[in-house]
């Protein structure tokens, strides 16, 4: 007994200096885990979410509020025309490998990322890329084909990361790159851990010393790991009947805020009997949004009509576009020669917000006629079968990337499988356009575009229901892009 | 000593009486989920989402709004097909392969047997999920998954029992009598094992529930829409301080069940083997 009273007090003592001494570690709760850690092979929003900012850079950055930051550029000027984009580069930037970065490493990562044989996601930004000068190791001068006003938030993107040559193709599962943190481990299935980087341009920015980026995908699972302390930050928490919870402890807050993540009930229009419009008209006159966004979101999500953020002031409110109609979706049904219904199925990936919407959802294409089977798939299985062999006729996903309205611009290519030239005409109209009246305008006729097409049945906008410790600062409320700016983070007592 | 009727000595014991009562019960809901729930268990309406049990909701609704009773209703019918089917493969393929190790014994019978430690080294639920995980997740997998379990646990017990049959003393008068090994087995070593079957079936109908209920709440067993205890279960975690009736009746739904099928394994049990109740 004595040895245990002993054991105890030494215990507490131990947890008591535990406690006087600052925190500076951290654990962030993640529901999908990446497939890889190279955001330039892979669009898994995961990538970046670990990764962008922390360890890899681009020349620039999205801040919270949605503007671009410098971020491995310190400056960067914009020629008269649009067309020449010349970027500063600090001195004394060196790779987690020790390598010295220049403006050399920026035309290589450009070059590889659009070259023909390039496998990254985001290949079709660096089309416009003409030409690449290097005058000198702190200059990159970047010569578009055509201007484009949303190049500089391309370059923001992991896509665009800078890479060193000799680590780059390790970068899959070892990442390398120039950021304030460096890559520590990843176990996989479990966690990434990141730490500070020692060579890191400037020592004094960065207060979490060591960052763990934990994967809990069930939902139900989150909840205790927050309240047993086993996590200190949940950005997306999937379970949200539990923030009430959370609310109401004050070993906790709670940060509710928006994410660039529209949720549609995504339709495959390269494949029956989704390639008849009548079809997917059908599915949008079936759908009633305040049902999915109670029941899959308690209520946080935003109702959407079309592919665009609501909190943005270009955003066009269509979401009367399609009337909750159960007669008028039944006839459409029977105009597209399915007077007896149709057998759909629908391959939700593993989160809360998904699975739960595809179940409310299904439930409410069958009153209209649909006979719809769920087939619940893993994240991995997702990706590979949903997304790269796009065989499926209905998934639930967020599109959490900001501007990616030219999704609807890829054709047969992208999983969508939706193609339409008034649409690649508006969405190249737009690109050139540098007048801000004009640019909203025309995004107003993008979102009205997508929805009279019915390339989906938007649902709602996803919400960021953070649940964070009480003694964390430096959160970000919104996410106008996937990124934990871990060196903003800092513990008070 | 007088020779009962089966009947007559299972009624004698009390668990089996307990035991078919609660099987009775889920039995009956099953029958029952047939003909009529108050309400369509796939129902989903959100606005009336967790309300309280009532006299139009008699267990209350669920997250989606889904009637809780008439969900617990179908649910018993899913996890009694599951059970049944699973068990029949299991009883079909176990006893066809115990009895063929019985009856040739040799390298027959040792392969036979080695296959069956081999399935039986993995953990029931393991070796399920790893079948679900290939096959993928949903109701038939479930079963096929379940079945696959079942098979060695009654190769094994098949096999024992027929070689303590094989080495009586009525079989040796069967053999010298000319029958072969085909009609002795059917005709002397099947009927004198059945009552060890039928009580390993009924024990291992409820760990099929078991099994049924853990596949559904890891989301490999029977797929939403359609209703399953096991699923209830999942769903009803993260609403446990704000509706906690909605994991407490589908837990109680599978207790009874697996309660009822263990009462009655073991009521059957101690009425068909004479020298426990001689014991006694």
């Amino acid at each position: 007994m004595r040895i245990f009273t002993t054991s105890l007090a030494v215990a507490l003592l131990m947890s008591a200096t535990a406690a006087l001494a600052a925190k500076d570690t951290i654990v962030i709760g993640m529901q999908d885990e990446p497939p890889v850690l190279d955001p330039t092979q892979n669009a898994a929003a995961a990538i970046d979410v670990i990764f962008s900012v922390n360890v890899y850079e681009s020349l620039v950055r999205i801040g919270e509020d949605g503007t671009v930051k410098p971020g491995l550029a310190t400056s960067w000027t914009i020629g008269e025309d649009g067309k020449a984009y010349t970027f500063k580069l600090p001195k004394g930037v060196v790779f987690d490998n020790g390598e010295k970065l220049t403006s050399e490493n920026v035309k290589w990562s450009f070059e590889r990322a659009g070259s023909a044989t390039s496998t990254n996601p985001t290949k079709r930004h660096f089309a416009n890329i003409a030409a690449i000068e290097t005058p000198d190791p702190e200059t990159v001068i970047l010569r578009l084909k055509a201007p484009s006003s949303l190049f500089l938030s391309y370059m923001a993107s992991g896509g665009a990361a800078i890479f060193d040559p000799k680590s780059a193709d390790n970068n899959k599962t070892t990442p390398v790159g120039t950021g304030p943190y460096k890559f520590k481990q990843w176990v996989k299935g479990d966690r990434v851990v990141l730490e500070k980087s020692p060579t890191y341009r400037d020592p004094s920015k960065a207060q979490i010393k060591q960052a763990t980026f934990k994967f809990v995908p069930d939902a139900a699972a989150q909840v205790p790991a927050l309240l047993a302390g086993d996590i200190d930050a949940f950005p997306t928490v999937g379970a949200t009947e539990t923030l009430d919870r959370f609310k109401a402890d004050s070993r906790f807050q709670v940060v509710i805020g928006s994410t660039e993540g529209e949720v549609p009930l995504i339709l495959n229009n390269n494949k029956k009997p989704f390639d008849d419009i009548r079809v997917r008209r059908a599915a949008n006159h079936a759908i009633e949004r305040k049902s999915i966004i109670d029941g899959a979101t308690s209520g946080y999500g935003l109702p959407i009509g079309s592919h665009f953020p609501p909190h943005h002031p270009w955003y066009v409110d269509l979401t009367n576009r399609y009337p909750h109609d159960i007669a008028k979706a039944k006839e459409l049904l029977k105009e597209a020669g399915y007077p007896n219904g149709v057998d759909v199925t629908i391959k939700p990936p593993p989160f809360a917000y998904a699975r739960r919407s595809a179940e409310i959802v299904s439930a409410q294409l069958m009153e209209a006629g649909f006979r719809v089977k769920i087939e619940p798939v893993e994240w991995a299985q997702w990706l590979d079968v949903v997304y790269k062999q796009k065989n499926y006729d209905m998934t639930v996903v967020a599109h959490v990337s900001p501007w990616d309205q030219d999704n609807y611009t890829r054709g047969k290519d992208y999983y969508y499988g939706y193609q339409n030239p008034e649409m690649d005409a508006l969405m190249k109209a737009v690109l050139a356009e540098s007048n801000e009246a004009k640019q909203k305008d025309l995004y107003g006729q993008i979102q009205r575009k997508i929805a009279d097409e019915a390339v989906h049945a938007f649902m709602f906008q996803l919400p960021r229901t953070g649940v964070y410790a009480a003694k964390l600062r430096g959160i970000w409320k919104n996410s106008p892009v996937s990124v934990t700016d871990l060196a903003g983070l800092s513990w008070v007592d | 000593m007088t020779r009962d009727g089966l009947l007559m000595r299972c009624l004698r014991q009390r668990n089996f009486i307990i035991g078919a009562i609660l099987v009775g019960v889920v039995l009956s809901a099953a029958l029952l989920s047939y003909f009529w729930t108050p309400h369509s268990p796939s129902r989903i309406n959100v606005p009336g989402r967790l309300a309280p049990a009532s006299a139009t909701h008699w267990f209350g609704t669920d997250h989606f709004g889904r009637d809780v009773f008439s969900m617990i209703l179908v649910g018993s019918r899913n996890s009694i097909a599951v059970g049944l089917v699973a068990v029949t493969i299991g009883v079909l393929t176990g006893v066809a392969l115990g009895l063929l190790a019985s009856a040739k014994r040799g390298w027959v019978e040792d392969l036979v047997m080695r296959m069956a430690d081999f399935t039986f080294a993995f953990p029931a639920i393991l070796s399920a999920i790893l079948i679900t995980a290939i096959l993928g997740p949903g109701t038939f997998n479930s079963i096929l998954a379940i079945g696959i379990f079942n098979i060695p646990v009654f190769a094994r017990i098949t096999r024992g029992a027929a070689n303590a049959i094989l080495a009586r003393d009525f079989i040796l008068a069967a053999r010298a009598a000319g029958k072969g090994h085909i009609r002795i087995t059917l005709e002397h070593v099947l009927p004198n094992i059945s009552n060890v079957l039928i009580v390993q079936a009924t024990i291992n109908f409820a760990l099929a529930i078991l099994a049924e209920a853990g596949l559904s709440y890891l989301g490999l067993g029977t797929q939403p829409p359609n209703p399953s205890w096991g699923r209830m279960l999942n769903e009803s975690q993260t609403f446990l301080f704000r509706a906690p009736m909605l994991a407490i009746y589908p837990g109680a739904a599978i207790m009874i069940a697996v309660l009822g099928l263990n009462l009655l394994g073991d009521g059957l049990r101690d009425a068909l083997d004479p020298r426990l109740s001689r014991s006694r």
